[in-house]
């Protein structure tokens, strides 16, 4: 069931998207662990939208953890911190799962003062006033989540302060993302249901920065007991917590936008040209953590789950540690294990090598088994139009994706090829498992500017 | 030493991990296969009211012309130096609507030249399943029609020395052209009256028709445009001609506007993409159909009406694209 309170304008869901298999059951009832302090991070310098962040510091130089090691070099840009106590090494290069080679930073880690509960004390524990925060100056607020590299959380890392300085556009409601519609990935759930009051104090903070009258928490209605305690922690704020249904991908803000404020994002453009900033629930309480305590982001919190994990769990874990010491922690792999990916099933990326490291944007390391994966062999089109009746933006996918693979850039324009935004349930859907978002993704790279 | 062979055990026992891009989970139960299937479940009404009908006409119709759709199909992948994918069971579809689109009365050679024609001109020369412009089991129909005019006349239906007692008369439709004669109502509902195999009974496609639609195997903006056009159109030609028996209602159960509605004009392949492709198309395929009943040499329109509609998929699937959410893109001109 739906509960779109009246007060919204939306109707509480968008036209077409799949229902996958939920499977959060593997991590959602695990509290939110620490990760211990793995002998190494790499701190890689792009991990966001945007240019890469400049390294400001020598090799075997001492650092603590929070210390400034990579600059923002621009506005659409984000520096990044160390996340670990201990001596940088010689810059060094790393493969991202999403295949992109970047340069990091790797630090050996020393002695921690700070480790294990109390850090997970110092991260969400506290408290987190949620009136009196007119005192904190809007630029300010915008400056703090600059300075503490604070990144979109929910999966496209698009660098926060850039969202919350809209310039010219005037917004009225800022939409807090609490949706997490991935399958398996429990993390937000988990930070929500365990620690709902920096996400609300960062909401009121967020929202004053972007100049937002309105604030409406948006969370998929399989998720109670999150929505719960948001709006316990909520009361008196004015901040409206609103059920959307349960439908991938509901967590896209062009979805969540239709969703919950019926406004429609420009094909190409912003939800800041409909007068939306959308901010995921655990960016939000990075903005508080950083505002309210000068705290540069340098840990997220990260399932670690699926079939082809021991022991599946919520970590909180430093930037820039590898794969391997999460699944490591999470008693390792089964035998039937057959691919990890770095985020969730639907738009999530193979890793390939387990000692890349982790990313701010990464929400979830989910371990498939051969069951989970198992495909059928790639048939011919028999144009049945499923893939046209799930796309959550209304496009053809079946002509666009076979259009990129025929180069034919002509036919991929004309079906609007450049607004997919790579949600992958066509591909979900194909009857004859044609990969389609994958050529489209493929397509959009190689298309050549018109 | 020992360190470096725990190492070395430690390394080999650890799963194979592989990469491939997202998403990495699929729906599983949809397959082409499946789809194929569930037409072959939804015919199973009208194959056995063919069979209770037209007894062993309609077996050995529908056996003969699934047997050569097979064969054709794995013969013509051979030709082609593929391995033939008769396992996607479309080929036993085109088969059996080909044959349920035949009078039981035609020679076994219709079938066979009717089969090998539908899959060869219908399917492999545009490439195979998924690349033919036109309903396979319609180009084969089409192609016997010309080639044995006599055979699949409107007389050939009609054999007054039969045992099978629906044999013995005229089709409903040819009746109405020739003698101006009406057949009652729940007659064409029920199916027992002379016609090609699949079509004389309008209950058998409503109920194969549900299911298709139920299953999502068909698409059900396809069977509606129909429907509404035909209909539509019924009713003004009945108010031009007050007092006619044949009414929208006739027009509507009779001949092979529900067979063709529901499984002839849904084949994906031949039809549009888009709902709105789909919708269009099928008010076209019920005008066609209305119009070559009312001005055309022949009793019947269906089959004229899918192929034609199917070669005009093309631009109805260019004319539909669809508004992205959030408005078309920008285009430099």
């Amino acid at each position: 069931m739906t509960m779109a309170p009246e007060e919204i304008p939306g109707k509480g869901t968008f036209e077409r998207g799949v229902h996958p298999a939920g499977r959060k059951s593997y991590a959602a009832d695990t509290p939110i662990e620490v990760l211990p302090t793995p002998d190494k991070v790499e701190v890689p310098l792009l991990q966001h939208t945007g240019k890469p962040a400049e390294s400001v510091v020598k090799p075997r130089q001492e650092v603590a953890l929070g210390e400034l090691v990579g600059k923002a070099s621009g506005f659409i840009s984000a520096s990044v911190h160390a996340t670990v106590d201990g001596t940088t090494q010689a810059v060094s290069v790393a493969t991202l799962p999403n295949a992109r080679h970047v340069q990091t930073i790797p630090i050996k880690s020393g002695e921690q003062p700070l480790a294990g509960d109390a850090l997970k004390q110092d991260h969400f524990g506290g408290d987190w006033p949620s009136s009196g925060l007119e005192q904190h100056d809007v630029q300010r607020i915008r400056d703090a989540a600059a300075d503490a590299g604070i990144v979109g959380l929910g999966g496209a890392a698009f660098p926060t302060h850039v969202k919350l300085s809209p310039g010219e556009a005037k917004i009225d409601t800022l939409l807090v993302n609490g949706c997490e519609c991935e399958p398996y990935l429990t993390s937000d759930y988990r930070l929500m249901l365990e620690f709902p009051a920096p996400v609300v104090t960062g909401a009121l903070l967020a929202a004053r920065a972007c100049g937002a009258d309105r604030i409406v928490v948006a969370i998929e209605d399989n998720k109670p007991r999150a929505a719960d305690a948001v709006r316990r922690a909520a009361e008196g704020t004015g901040i409206e917590v609103v059920e959307v249904e349960t439908r991938y991908p509901m967590g896209g803000e062009r979805q969540l936008t239709v969703a919950v404020l019926d406004r429609e994002v420009p094909t190409g453009g912003l939800p800041m040209h409909v007068g939306v900033v959308v901010l995921n629930v655990s960016t939000a309480a990075a903005v508080a953590r950083a505002v309210l305590r000068g705290k540069p982001l340098t840990h997220r919190v990260v399932s670690v789950t699926g079939r082809g994990l021991k022991r599946p769990a919520n970590v909180l874990a430093p930037v820039g540690a590898s794969y391997a010491s999460l699944i490591e922690h999470c008693g390792g792999l089964t035998d039937d294990a057959a691919r990890v990916v770095a985020g969730g099933p639907m738009m999530g990326f193979a890793v390939g090598d387990t000692e890349a490291p982790l990313t701010k944007g990464i929400g979830g390391v989910t371990v498939l088994t051969r069951d989970d994966v198992r495909t059928a062999e790639e048939t011919q089109c028999v144009r049945c139009g499923r893939c046209v009746d799930v796309c959550p933006l209304h496009l053809v996918p079946t002509k666009m994706a076979l259009a990129a693979r025929n180069k034919d850039w002509e036919q991929a324009r004309r079906y609007y090829l450049t607004a997919c935004c790579e949600c992958g349930c066509c591909a979900y859907v194909c009857p004859a498992a044609i990969p389609l978002v994958q050529l489209m993704r493929a397509g959009k790279a190689e298309m050549p500017p018109e | 030493m020992a360190e470096a062979e725990a190492k070395k055990t430690e390394s080999q026992s650890r799963p194979a991990l592989e990469v491939a891009p997202g998403p990495h989970v699929h729906h599983g139960a949809l397959t082409t296969r499946r789809m194929m299937l569930d037409v072959i479940i939804a015919l199973a009404p009208v194959l056995l009211v063919s069979v209770a009908v037209f007894r062993l006409y309609a077996l050995k119709q529908i056996v003969l012309c699934v047997a050569c759709c097979v064969a054709a199909e794995a013969v013509f992948d051979l030709m082609r130096h593929r391995r033939p994918k008769i396992d996607n069971l479309s080929a036993v579809v085109t088969g059996l609507i080909l044959a349920l689109s035949l009078p039981g009365t035609a020679p076994w050679y219709v079938a066979v030249v009717g089969s090998a024609a539908g899959i060869g001109l219908g399917k492999v020369v545009f490439g195979g399943l998924g690349h033919n412009i036109f309903n396979p089991a319609m180009v084969g129909r089409a192609f016997v029609m010309i080639c044995f005019a006599s055979a699949m006349g409107a007389t050939a239906y009609q054999d007054e020395t039969s045992a099978v007692h629906a044999v013995t008369q005229a089709t409903p439709l040819t009746q109405l052209e020739q003698t101006g004669e009406t057949t009652e109502l729940w007659r064409l509902f029920v199916g027992n009256t002379n016609g090609s195999l699949g079509e004389t009974s309008a209950l058998a496609c409503l109920l194969g028709g549900l299911y298709l639609l139920i299953r999502r195997s068909a698409a059900w903006q396809i069977p509606a445009g129909v429907l509404l056009a035909t209909g539509a159109l019924a009713v003004v030609q009945n108010a031009m001609n007050p007092g006619a028996d044949w009414t929208a209602a006739h027009h509507l159960l009779g001949g092979a506007l529900l067979f063709g509605a529901f499984y002839i004009a849904t084949d994906p392949v031949s039809s549009p993409l888009t709902p709105m492709g789909r919708f269009i198309f099928g008010l076209g395929i019920g005008a066609l159909v209305m119009l070559l009943r009312v001005f055309g040499g022949y009793p019947e329109g269906v089959m004229f009406a899918v192929l034609l509609m199917n070669s005009v998929t093309p631009l109805i699937n260019r004319w539909t694209i669809p508004r992205p959410v959030g408005g078309p893109v920008e285009r430099k001109t």
